[in-house]
């Protein structure tokens, strides 16, 4: 046989599957979101840093209250799906919790929110890492244990307190919240996936060392060779594989780390602003990171008619990018009001000044 | 540094379990005093199964604010987060206990509907745990209730 | 049960006392006592202290103080119910002598609060209320008051100013008392416009912490006529509880612990509360002196406070209270403080009070609380005939 057909024929049979599909059908049973009431304008950070004549890239970021962190968050959003999904907590077989402000840097946030909600103790409860797609990462991870039958219902949640080096271009946005998702058997779910797919290098475009308070970045580099990269490529490969293209999709939503980059994202894949513009959040919410894609299918999910079709293309630096492809059901309308929505939480604000955050982010502390 | 004391309550503290519930893993005494009895009547810990619990742990603890204070002179450990309000909650269940209240966006006041959430207490120092337990804010306006 | 009288009594001022250990603070007030009883030596010693173990890290203070004094080998005990220690001790002694166990006894109390300052003081404090489900929460026992104070203030419709009196009072009767913490007057409008502590208890509101030792020596009566000319009998003694939180009380404006206790001693001393000519109450808060005043029956629910009027509470007036400072202005010296109160209606009786005296004073009470009402411990005392 001629070895380079084979390798062709291998390489054929290879790029058909690259896509994720589990061996059963999934979907998402519930879902809540969170954000935290306080904000701090943007034109705070420029007023301190750039005498107010420096360029803000955002309206206002939230802050998390000085008594609220991933757990605390995680928490509530969990108990806000499972108010949507109706089903007994005691049935969850994993709660999964991707962030990278986790409060504990060993013990694992999804300990405390399994048994906060009645989970526990029959739970797989690690927590994940993959800065801003932690959350998705968690949430591939859940379709997985579902999607093979190990389980009928995993807990996967993005969430994020993320933090801001003092006068940094990223204190403008780094900003907390995020989303809890139940995934669960097709037929019980408000919106069932057709199948993920995750592009993955090793691209260090933002990072932090174990003992540093706050991450550095590449500045520039963080564009093109990072976010681009692998948010180009996986939506392109999904819609693809799929044999879609971006007027099949009713909504979509990126990875959110300021307005420019999801809507160039989007533009260039060839969504419309009015496809992206629900579930892009970031100017009112600021970046949150583990939570940005999740807090925006939230939103999506919130207003949804059944038969939606949506892409969620999350971001991570280090670097990879999730891309999820889910289509809702009949029950999405009978389970979107069974909790606050995204937006009742965006709308819940309380204003601060510069001073007052450096003492809500424990940067006086420091 | 503190575990057990916190462990031991868990429970009571992230789902606020009513005078008769049984949680998996049930402990005797709930804040407002009351003990949960066992089969037997007496206040012995007795483990139930989880799927009996449902109502549980869905729940949402609601109630009104019976009184409130705002505490500005903290015992060590609490002031990271003073002034804080402490309040007495009377639950929609008839029960009181006492609880701070927190994500307040204008002032408290005597009949102010409210709502548990899951919230840091405190940390048993830098080194030790971070201790969660209830807290009450004011009910969170919903468009489609 | 035989009749109980107090022969000696001691005390030291109440004060910041940086430079003095407990144990000398607490020989002191013991060697006074003791000298003013004549006696040499006691058949046991009944400690009253709160807090020796979390602000000193010295427990077991009844074998420490007696071999302080000398007294090495003689029973000896230290007795705890929060602030109402004091009066907690006193009981046990007297039922220890009432019940012909011994003859002679001492209630030594102490407190050194100023062993532990800022903070971690405070959360010393809050071990008197429920460590689970108050302390935990944040919870001291002035915002445990300040929500007593709020909720009274709404269901009686009593504004702020309506409190002052009580510690106007305190106050001008500490400046006559050369053992209080504070000697200055609290002029008019100083108590509603004083910085909050939780609001709405104030700077002014709030009875000082101090560190202070008093002392009292018991006998049996039939002794104690022939070892001193003015004995003072302990007419009744009764203690009662009540839930310690404040959330698992019934009636959280009532003070079930005060009425119940102050019942059982009236019973047995055969009066009502009318023939009661002085009394030293736990004034740690005004509010939880306007509820005691109602749990007494002095006035009815909601209006304690307009007992809060020189003409009534002065030391000319109906019912004289905190006639040498109280908590307020003598200051609070934690488990002490129920036997300054002791040592005080002891000197109204004998006549002794000098600028603080009750005119024609015959029957006092005497009661002692423990945090915000879980304890309350009542004694009525008089001049023995």
């Amino acid at each position: 046989m001629n070895t380079s057909n084979n390798h062709n024929n291998n390489h054929a049979d290879e790029q058909k599957g690259r896509l994720l599909r589990p061996s059963r059908q999934v979907g998402i049973v519930g879902y809540g979101a969170y954000v935290p009431r306080y904000r701090l304008p943007a034109s705070e950070v420029a007023r301190v840093w750039t005498g107010g004549m420096g360029g803000t890239p955002i309206h206002e970021k939230s802050v998390p209250g000085l008594d609220e962190d991933v757990v605390t968050m995680s928490i509530e959003a969990s108990r806000n799906a499972l108010s949507r999904a109706q089903i007994d907590p005691s049935v969850i077989r994993a709660v999964w919790v991707g962030s990278e402000s986790h409060p504990y840097a060993v013990k694992p946030t999804s300990t405390i929110v399994g048994e906060a909600i009645g989970a526990s103790p029959n739970i797989l409860a690690g927590d994940w890492e993959f800065a801003c797609k932690a959350g998705t990462e968690a949430m591939q991870a859940a379709i997985g244990l579902v999607g093979s039958s190990m389980a009928d219902y995993a807990l996967s949640i993005g969430m994020d307190t993320a933090q801001g080096r003092p006068g940094d271009a990223l204190e403008y946005t780094a900003a907390a919240g995020g989303a809890a998702y139940i995934i669960g058997p097709a037929e019980n779910s408000l919106a069932v996936f057709e199948a993920t797919y995750s592009y993955v290098t090793d691209t260090p475009d933002f990072w932090r060392r174990a003992h540093e308070d706050y991450p550095s970045h590449g500045d520039r580099f963080t564009g093109e060779p990072a976010y681009f990269e692998h948010v180009l490529s996986a939506a392109r490969i999904m819609l693809e594989e799929l044999g879609a293209e971006a007027g099949d999709f009713d909504y979509a939503v990126f990875h959110q780390p300021n307005v420019k980059f999801p809507s160039r994202a989007g533009q260039m894949l060839g969504f419309t602003p009015e496809q992206i513009q629900t579930g892009l959040l970031v100017g009112e919410v600021g970046n949150v990171y583990a939570g940005s894609s999740l807090l925006g299918l939230s939103a999506i999910l919130d207003e949804a008619k059944p038969g939606a079709r949506i892409l969620v293309v999350s971001y991570g630096s280090g670097a990879g990018s999730d891309a999820i492809s889910l289509r809702t059901t009949d029950l999405v309308s009978e389970r979107q009001n069974l909790a606050p929505r995204t937006l009742d939480y965006i709308k819940r604000r309380t204003e601060l000044d510069y001073a007052m955050y450096s003492r809500f982010r424990g940067k006086l502390n420091k | 540094m503190e575990i057990a004391r916190h462990w031991r309550l868990r429970k009571q503290r992230y789902l606020l379990p009513e005078a008769g519930e049984h949680p998996v893993g049930v402990y005797p005494i709930a804040p407002n005093g009351k003990s949960a009895r066992s089969a037997n009547g007496h206040g012995a810990v007795v483990t139930i199964e989880a799927e009996q619990s449902t109502a549980l742990q869905t729940q949402v603890r609601t109630g009104t604010v019976y009184s409130y204070t705002t505490v500005l002179n903290a015992p060590a450990d609490f002031e990271e987060q003073a002034p804080y309000v402490l309040a007495l909650i009377k639950l929609d269940d008839g029960s009181m206990l006492t609880a701070q209240l927190t994500d307040l966006g204008e002032e408290p006041y005597i009949g102010m509907q409210v709502e548990m959430v899951t919230r840091k207490l405190r940390t048993d120092g830098d080194a030790g745990i971070i201790i969660y337990g209830y807290k009450f804010r004011p009910t969170l306006a919903v468009a489609n209730a | 049960m035989r009749d109980v009288s107090i022969i000696g009594i001691g005390q030291t001022p109440v004060a910041e006392s940086w430079e003095q250990p407990l144990r000398e603070i607490a020989s002191q007030a013991a060697q006074i006592a003791l000298h003013d009883s004549g006696l040499k030596g006691i058949d046991a010693l009944f400690v009253a202290n709160m807090l020796a173990g979390e602000l000193s890290r010295q427990e077991h203070l009844g074998a420490l103080l007696a071999g302080t004094m000398g007294m090495a080998g003689i029973e000896a005990v230290r007795v705890e119910a929060a602030d109402a220690s004091g009066g907690a001790a006193l009981r046990q002694a007297y039922l220890s002598i009432a019940s012909g166990a011994i003859d002679t006894a001492m209630v030594l109390g102490v407190e050194k609060v100023t062993d532990i300052v800022g903070s971690a003081r405070l959360s010393a404090m809050a071990t008197s209320l429920d460590a689970e489900f108050e302390a935990e929460q944040g919870a001291t026992p002035a915002a445990l008051a300040a929500l007593l104070m709020q909720r009274y203030m709404h269901e009686y419709n009593v504004p702020l100013e309506a409190f002052a009196g009580f510690s106007e009072n305190a106050h001008f009767n500490g400046s006559l008392n050369p053992y209080a913490m504070y000697r200055n007057k609290l002029r008019p409008g100083m108590f509603a416009a004083a910085p909050a502590v939780a609001t709405p208890v104030g700077l002014f509101d709030a009875a000082p912490d101090g560190d202070g030792a008093a002392a009292v020596v018991l006998a049996a009566t039939d002794l104690a006529r022939d070892l001193v000319p003015q004995p003072v009998r302990i007419l009744a003694s009764a203690a009662a509880s009540d839930t310690l939180a404040l959330h698992q009380r019934k009636d959280m404006l009532h003070l079930a612990a005060v009425t119940r206790s102050a019942q059982k001693a009236l019973m047995q001393a055969g009066i009502t509360n009318n023939d009661v000519d002085v009394l030293e109450l736990h004034d740690s808060f005004t509010i939880l002196t306007a509820l005691a005043l109602e749990a007494l029956g002095y006035a009815g629910r909601g209006e304690g406070h307009t007992l809060a009027r020189p003409e009534i509470i002065g030391l000319q007036g109906s019912r004289p209270l905190s006639t040498f400072g109280g908590l307020k202005a003598r200051g609070h010296a934690g488990g002490a403080t129920g036997v300054y109160q002791t040592v005080e209606i002891v000197l109204q009786l004998r006549g002794a009070a000098g600028a603080n005296q009750v005119p024609g004073a015959r029957i006092g009470l005497a009661q002692s609380v423990g945090g915000l009402g879980g304890t309350a411990i009542t004694h009525i005392l008089v001049p023995v005939e």
